[in-house]
């Protein structure tokens, strides 16, 4: 297949596109957006997969970086603010032969769908969660999110904000995520491997992207990154040690970690679904007949 | 209509429920009509629960309004209920426990004291087991053979085989026999009538009836009186192949329902009104990304927390309001469980047919009390259709294409080259966003307009496909009643009673409260000599809706929001003020 992005323009019924591509539809975000790398790391990394585009579901819930799924040429659900996990868990649970990607922003999965975040990954739902984490609200043009840094001057926190960020990182080893990653947009080979290997990952994979506003966050800037950012991978860390990745997801200030902080392998919830060992559900049987026997617990 | 009604009180752990259930079974399995009320508090322990099992040779749609015997496990329970126990009635008690002077029950009511604890401890030390002799002799009052109470205990114990099902058994039979030598079987005591009937909660009928009609996926949230719609699917999920999970919160149950939708199977949630209110937005994406999803709401006395245990039909309101902005919905009120098994089937056709949520209306008078079904009311053959039907035809595939009816081809992720994009946001034909950078263009604003005619233009279909409103009893009477939901079950027992007594009335009741059929409404209402709104709520929101939609007013109104379920004598009181207020 064509490593060139296959445009899917309307399509006769039929003639399937192989691979995931862009489709008709051009990205909305400000030039510079930092989820433009991610939307390359993404496309990138199903093609590689050569995951059809059929099977590929992309989840999202409400923000700019939410908007993705209609930029790219597969089954795509843009929910309402801060559900996409729940979503998304329902077409896992429906049909798990189908690829489950989650794409969103941090206001979208750390503030309002925080509550989601935490039990999607305690349940081990073998699906993929990609946040656009720019620090910032971007749609409602520049609130304080749940990842802004303390003391930072928003719209909403004029004299800066006054509560702790959220460590999507910690959080995530936390809530018993199987696969923990950070990756930053502006280096998108290395977010292109981050993100194929939380798909092909056997579990909930988890990758938050420093993904800069380059409208309304002057703090997190693609330059704040460059100069902090350093890779776990060439910096000796074993991602099997849960212990090595806490003390990882701990540092903040000049030395900033991303790469794969942690890795395991643990049934998934649709493994421990007894009901799903048949089968994805959409195929399997539906309906009562000849069920009789049923009714006998009423006389 | 001969009937016979057993009560049983006590505190909550004392075993209320199995003693009446059991009760309520021996009657259904004599081929009887039941009503079992059950009746509790927000406690796990201690307060006044009750249990009444009502049965007739007829159909009792309601709790009634007196009982024959009353088995008291505490004073409190004498206390409470002696005042509803007719001439000829009994009350069991164990004196061992309390004393129960004549002075303390009403005329014509006679006691009788069986040595409850005394026969437990001759099987165990278990005091709990006082409930079997206690039972027996309840059974033998009531008419129930002995043998029969046995086959029920053993069946309810199950696999639990060994002591406990020996010393129930054993425990009844003293029970049995010491009122057989000390009083005699109760006057009104029904016989055997047929086949034993089916007897079940409207939970249980909602669940089994979503069940055969291919349900494959819940996602709840613990909220009583729903809850046991997911405990009733979650002990059958293996069987029957259906994924049950129980979420986060209500948001999460929602959300998951409407993706396993969206993801190929028929998906249901159920809640109460406190936990509907944090689905409206979910609701509201059903709507618009047009994927079925049915939701129960099993009203409970609110606002807020209000009275878990209690209840009420005050969310109609809320039901039909659900959501922002505009977008096509149905509301089913079945108002038995017989009625809930088709509601149930009936809501996954119209979630299907019309692609947008359907609410099941339920509240914990239909959904946790016992009703008899006959077998014939519970046909598991129920059509369940593929749901990839959209196949290849060399056209460009469009997943919110315009059409006459508002529906649209509904492909499924993994079919190929039909894949598309279901937006929360306003969208194209193609499920493409026309919020950002198209929103307030003249060509969008123009196709925002039609998107908007596509999906409203489906209540119309709904208003066709949803079960019709019913007029029912004597044509011509001279009074009308209008109910829906649970409280038509009370309507239909007072009718009973004031044709007894030289009042013919007729009922119009509702299946569906939303979308109505107007003109079949319009047409009803027409025809009515005088009508009288019964509803449990305060402001008479169904009253309310009928207005909004036919200018009709309904001025005569019995309205109930103290949480208990109507009663038939309260409406036959109210009927008979209005009949004689139109003679004046």
């Amino acid at each position: 297949m064509s490593e060139s992005s296959a445009t899917a323009a309307p399509q006769p019924i039929g003639t399937p596109l192989p691979v995931v591509g862009k489709s008709d539809i051009k990205p909305t975000w400000c030039p510079g957006c930092g989820d433009f790398g991610v939307i390359a790391a993404v496309e990138t990394a199903l093609k590689r997969l050569k995951i059809p585009r059929h099977n590929v579901v992309l989840v999202s819930g409400i923000g700019c970086s939410s908007n993705l799924p209609h930029f790219l040429g597969a089954y795509g659900f843009h929910a309402i603010h801060g559900r996409a996990l729940p979503v998304a868990e329902g077409i896992r649970w429906a049909n798990h032969g189908l690829t489950v990607v989650g794409t969103g922003g941090d206001g979208d999965g750390f503030g309002i769908g925080a509550g989601h975040f935490v039990h999607a990954m305690r349940r081990n739902v073998d699906l993929t969660y990609v946040t656009m984490d720019n620090q910032i609200y971007g749609l409602t043009t520049g609130q304080a999110s749940p990842t802004s840094t303390l003391g930072q001057k928003t719209k909403s926190t004029p004299a800066g904000v006054i509560e702790n960020p959220i460590d999507p990182i910690a959080l995530a080893l936390a809530s018993g995520a199987t696969y923990v990653a950070r990756g930053f947009s502006g280096d998108v080979k290395h977010l292109t491997d981050l993100v194929a290997n939380g798909i092909t990952h056997h579990g909930f994979s988890f990758v938050d992207v420093f993904s800069p506003c380059v409208t309304y966050n002057k703090i997190n800037t693609f330059d704040f990154f460059r100069q902090r950012v350093y890779k776990l991978e060439s910096a000796g860390h074993d991602p099997t040690d849960l212990v090595a990745a806490w003390q990882r997801s701990l540092e903040w200030g000049e030395k900033i970690p991303i790469g794969l902080f942690y890795r395991t392998e643990k049934p998934t919830y649709e493994d421990l679904e007894e009901v799903l060992s048949a089968g994805p559900l959409a195929l399997q049987p539906a309906g009562l007949h000849g069920k009789e026997k049923l009714l006998e617990e009423f006389v | 209509m001969a009937e016979i009604a057993v009560r049983v009180g006590g505190q909550a752990g004392d075993g209320i429920q199995s003693i009446g259930e059991a009760l309520a079974r021996g009657f259904s399995r004599m081929g009887l009509h039941v009503f079992g009320l059950t009746a509790y508090q927000s406690v796990i322990r201690g307060g006044h629960v009750w249990f009444q099992a009502r049965a007739s040779d007829g159909r009792p749609y309601s709790p009634g309004d007196a009982a024959d015997i009353l088995y008291a496990l505490d004073k409190a329970t004498v206390e409470i209920h002696a005042a509803a126990l007719r001439p000829g009635g009994t009350v069991i008690y164990d004196p061992e426990k309390f004393a129960l002077p004549p002075s303390d029950l009403p005329a014509g009511v006679q006691a009788l004291g069986v040595p409850t604890l005394a026969i437990a401890r001759k099987f165990t030390s278990q005091s709990i087991l006082q409930n079997a002799g206690g039972l027996g002799a309840a059974a033998f009052l009531a008419g129930i053979p002995l043998d029969l109470l046995h086959q029920i205990l053993l069946d309810s114990f199950g696999r639990k085989a060994g002591d406990v099902v020996t010393w129930n058994t054993g425990a009844s039979a003293e029970g049995y026999r010491f009122a057989e030598a000390h009083a005699s079987v109760c006057a009104r005591a029904l016989s055997k009538r047929g086949a034993p009937k089916l007897l079940m909660t409207g939970n249980q009928a909602i669940a089994l009836g979503a069940a055969a009609a291919g349900l494959k996926f819940l996602a709840q949230y613990p909220m009583t009186p729903a809850s046991s719609i997911m405990h009733w699917l979650a002990a059958h999920a293996q069987t029957l192949g259906i994924v049950v999970k129980q979420a986060e919160d209500e948001l999460a149950a929602i959300n998951m329902a409407i993706g396993a939708s969206f993801g190929g199977v028929r998906s249901m949630t159920a809640t109460s009104g406190g936990g509907f209110a944090l689905m409206v937005e979910a609701l509201g994406m059903a709507g618009m990304t047009e994927t079925p999803v049915v939701v129960v709401e099993s009203q409970r006395a609110g606002p807020s927390t209000g009275l878990p245990t209690k209840t009420e039909q005050g969310d109609l309101n809320l039901m039909l309001g659900a959501g922002q902005g505009e977008f096509p919905r149905a509301i089913l009120a079945p108002s038995n469980p017989a009625e809930a098994y088709r509601a149930a089937i009936d809501a996954f056709r119209l979630a299907e047919e019309w692609q947008t949520p359907v609410l099941l209306a339920s509240d914990l008078h239909l959904s946790e009390n016992l009703m008899t079904v006959d077998r014939e009311e519970v046909d598991l053959d129920v059509p369940v259709p593929s749901l990839f039907t959209v196949t290849p035809n060399g056209h460009t595939y469009q997943r919110y294409q315009y059409t006459e009816s508002g529906v649209s081809p509904r492909a499924l992720p993994g079919q190929p080259g039909l894949e598309f994009v279901a937006g929360s946001d306003e969208h194209d034909e193609r499920g493409h966003l026309v919020s950002d950078i198209r929103a307030g263009i003249p060509v969008w604003v123009s196709e925002r307009r039609r998107m908007m005619e596509k999906r409203m233009k489906k209540l119309e279909g709904l208003a066709k496909d949803a079960p019709p409103p019913v007029l029912e009893g004597t044509a011509g009477a001279p009074l009308t009643f209008v109910a829906w939901g649970s409280t038509v079950g009370a309507v239909r027992d007072a009718q009973a009673e004031l044709a007894a007594t030289g009042h013919p009335t007729n009922l119009l009741h509702f299946p569906t409260v939303y979308p109505l059929d107007l003109p079949a409404t319009r047409r009803l209402l027409a025809v009515a000599h005088r009508t009288l709104l019964v509803e449990a709520n305060y402001s008479g929101q169904f009253g309310r809706l009928l207005r909004a939609e036919t200018g009709v007013e309904l001025r005569e109104r019995l309205l109930k929001y103290d949480g208990e379920p109507f009663l038939p004598h309260e409406i036959v009181a109210r009927a008979l003020e209005v009949l004689n207020d139109v003679r004046k």
